[in-house]
């Protein structure tokens, strides 16, 4: 394989001082955040975004990335030891972990989730490292047709797979996609929706949107519930866990580290679901599924598994095709745009440093994660003693103050605060706000690729079928849709009564 | 404001339980109105009251349908499809052969319209809405805090702006003491001062 010595290139690059700090700096951040109910990886690498205009594109994005897979680290230690998920994807953790702390095994919980995620993480990041290129190399001979039809599947997969109602979702995805189109046309250059507005004819900028959807949006949708203030926590002893624990969730971990990086690659999918199903599948494989809920070892060890694998195998979509997997990813493709570096299938021959150095911070990151994770969790757990009514403040004004440095701009002060206003009203209203970000960052490739193949196919639509790669895809796009329609109308005919359809049973 | 029962979710940690059924019952009546800042008493301090919240988010009883809130964001998704439809068009909605710069948002906001009609048709039946709770006034003072700031940061520099919203922030919405709050907000501001035009000399606008 001639891809090696890039490969080796990208450890020199991780082994500068700087990146190695950043790293640091990245998975800390991104352990707090995992530990802290509320703001999210995708709200806090939002806020961050501004912090890395001034720093190097690979020491900025081994940073992000150190955040994302960090906090799914730290959401495992309030799971496990207070029965508060600090993420998402550490809901299911809670259902053995807290049991077992309560058993008086929160050490080998702990324990067994830290060393399941740094295996998962490292299978995730080797077979990211096989699979990467050939992906990037196969997808170098995409045209406008092909990516029209990706980034639709995209953003579909990324609507229907997630939380929330699907039609909502799409909802939002097309308005994401609508802002995308405000500012000056690039094929004609005619002004749309800007209303005569001189700060909107350049069109809006990534930034604040996201900032103000992720990070204003959550702050103000927290305001309204009360997190229980934290009390005593359990002891932690003894996190070396034993040689039969390691025994009987070995099998957990290898199965959590395959459907993790699976689910992690696929849209819409990552973290969170892949947490879901491998805990399901570990549950149904069981010979004595009845003790799961009850303290079983490997109901921590799969789910913590399978979220680390997957948090790392969702960089390939966005690092081979340009096609962000998921919330987060978008934010990460954002920070890749403002560094001046498009995403996308020639990032591996053109920034290798870039690419290999971000896929070898994630060793170095999972290690120094490993590392701390165990010792430090007393300091994790005394964090959470910090009254999130101290906290908001400041991260209000980091965002205020952050946006602005940005481009020198009252005005993008106000954006964030109206998509603030916006993210709330979306939240309370059922409408997630990843799908919006997501389709706005995807928005204008989507609309150029869509009017280069028109021209291409000289307006006949039916030209999208005829290319195998883009008709492939189109096949499968035409089987996200159809396939919850059909199974709407399935569940209304047997079982009238009792429906709930707009909710995803993924 | 709705009678509707106080909503306490972790987000995103609703789909932990597989979606429980929702109940077909009578939807509680809750107008699709925002919150009113006037009708709302201020909540009991933050954090003092451990028992609300005692429960984590995927244990989450399931929310009652709310027909006329949905049916009115199903209305306000029509509308703005619709009017978008109106804005894409005079832009010049171009043909297949030759996309002119309407083209694109034309089919983007059918795509909404054609939603919100089917967000119309099932608004009896969908229950992922959060009814405004009591504490609700505060998401409209926080909004205020910011408008403030921005008000204020172009003439006075971000110092007296910030301070307020961080006093603001913390005494009122976030229920701490009046001496922590005060303090608190001197050292936020202080903080950012070092940080901001010290350390990174930022040009943001500031009194001193």
């Amino acid at each position: 394989m001639d891809s090696l010595a890039p490969m080796i290139n990208g450890f020199g690059v991780v082994l500068e001082p700087t990146n190695l700090l950043y790293c640091l700096i990245g998975v800390v951040i991104g352990m707090l955040v995992g530990v802290l109910p509320g703001l999210g990886p995708a709200a806090t690498i939002a806020i961050l975004l501004p912090l890395t205009f001034g720093i190097e594109p690979v020491t900025a994005i081994i940073m992000l990335a150190g955040i994302f897979y960090g906090a799914q680290y730290g959401g495992t230690i309030t799971s496990v030891l207070l029965r508060l998920p600090g993420e998402a994807s550490s809901v299911v953790t809670v259902f053995d972990g807290h049991v077992m702390a309560r058993q008086g095994r929160a050490g080998t919980a702990l324990g067994i989730a830290a060393i399941g995620s740094f295996v998962g993480g490292t299978v995730s990041i080797v077979a990211l490292s096989v699979v990467a290129p050939l992906v990037a190399g196969f997808a170098l001979s995409f045209g406008p047709p092909e990516y029209t039809v990706l980034a639709l599947l995209g953003i579909l997969l990324v609507a229907t797979v997630g939380n929330g109602g699907r039609v909502k979702a799409l909802v939002a995805a097309g308005l994401g996609l609508l802002l995308a189109t405000v500012g000056r046309d690039t094929f004609t250059g005619a002004e749309r929706f800007t209303f005569d507005s001189l700060a909107l004819a350049d069109g809006l900028d990534f930034v604040p949107i996201a900032m103000g959807l992720f990070g204003i949006g959550e702050i103000l949708h927290n305001l309204e519930q009360r997190h229980r203030a934290v009390s005593g926590a359990v002891k932690v002893t003894n996190t070396w866990p034993s040689r039969s624990d390691l025994r009987q969730s070995s099998g957990a971990i290898a199965r959590g580290s395959v459907l993790g990086f699976v689910l992690g690659i696929l849209p819409g999918g990552g973290a969170t679901l892949a947490s879901m199903a491998s805990y399901a599948l570990e549950k149904r494989r069981s010979r004595t599924p009845e003790r799961f809920g009850r303290g079983a070892v490997e109901g921590v060890a799969a789910p913590e598994t399978a979220n680390n694998a997957a948090a790392t195998s969702s960089f390939i979509p966005l690092l081979t095709l340009g096609i962000p997997a998921n919330a987060t990813m978008a934010v990460i493709f954002g920070a890749l745009l403002i560094q001046g570096v498009p995403p996308g299938p020639q990032l591996v021959s053109q920034e290798p440093e870039l690419f290999w150095g971000v896929i070898n911070s994630m060793y170095i990151g999972n290690i120094l994660l490993l590392i701390m994770s165990i010792p430090l969790v007393g300091l994790f757990v005394r964090i959470l003693r910090i009254r999130p009514a101290i906290l908001a403040p400041i991260t209000v004004l980091i965002t205020l103050v952050g946006v602005y440095t940005v481009r020198n701009s009252v005005f993008d002060i106000v954006l964030v605060v109206v998509f603030g206003a916006l993210g709330y009203l979306m939240k309370k209203f059922g409408f997630e706000p990843g799908p919006l970000v997501l389709a706005f960052v995807l928005g204008s490739l989507l609309e150029s690729s869509l009017r280069r193949s028109l021209l291409l196919f000289d307006g006949d639509a039916l030209g999208f079928a005829t290319r195998p790669i883009s008709g492939t895809l189109l096949l499968l796009l035409l089987v996200v849709v159809l396939l919850p329609v059909a199974r709407m109308l399935w569940s209304r005919r047997t079982a009238p009564a009792d429906r709930e359809k707009t909710r995803t049973g993924a | 404001m709705g009678p509707g029962p106080a909503k306490r979710t972790a987000p995103e940690a609703g789909e932990a339980s597989g979606g429980a059924p929702a109940p077909d019952g009578p939807g509680a009546p809750d107008g699709p109105e925002g919150p009113g800042p006037a009708a709302a008493p201020p909540g009991p301090p933050a954090g003092a009251d451990p028992v609300q919240d005692a429960e984590p988010g995927f244990e989450e009883a399931p929310e009652p349908p709310r027909p006329r809130t949905n049916t009115a964001v199903a209305l306000v998704v029509t509308a703005f499809g619709a009017v978008g439809c109106l804005g894409s068009w005079s832009l010049g909605p171009g043909t297949p052969a030759e996309p002119a710069a309407g083209t694109w948002p034309l089919v983007v906001c059918a795509v909404i319209t054609v939603l919100g009609c089917v967000l119309l048709g099932t608004a009896r039946r969908t229950a992922d809405t959060e009814a405004f709770s009591a504490a609700s006034w505060k998401i409209l003072a926080g909004i205020g805090t910011m408008a403030g700031f921005i008000a204020l940061i172009g003439t006075i520099g971000f110092e007296i702006p910030s301070a307020l919203l961080a006093f603001v922030w913390l005494r009122f919405l976030g229920g701490e003491s009046w001496r922590l709050s005060a303090v608190a907000s001197v050292l936020i501001v202080a903080a950012f001062y070092a940080v901001f035009v010290g350390l990174l000399s930022v040009p943001i606008p500031h009194l001193f």
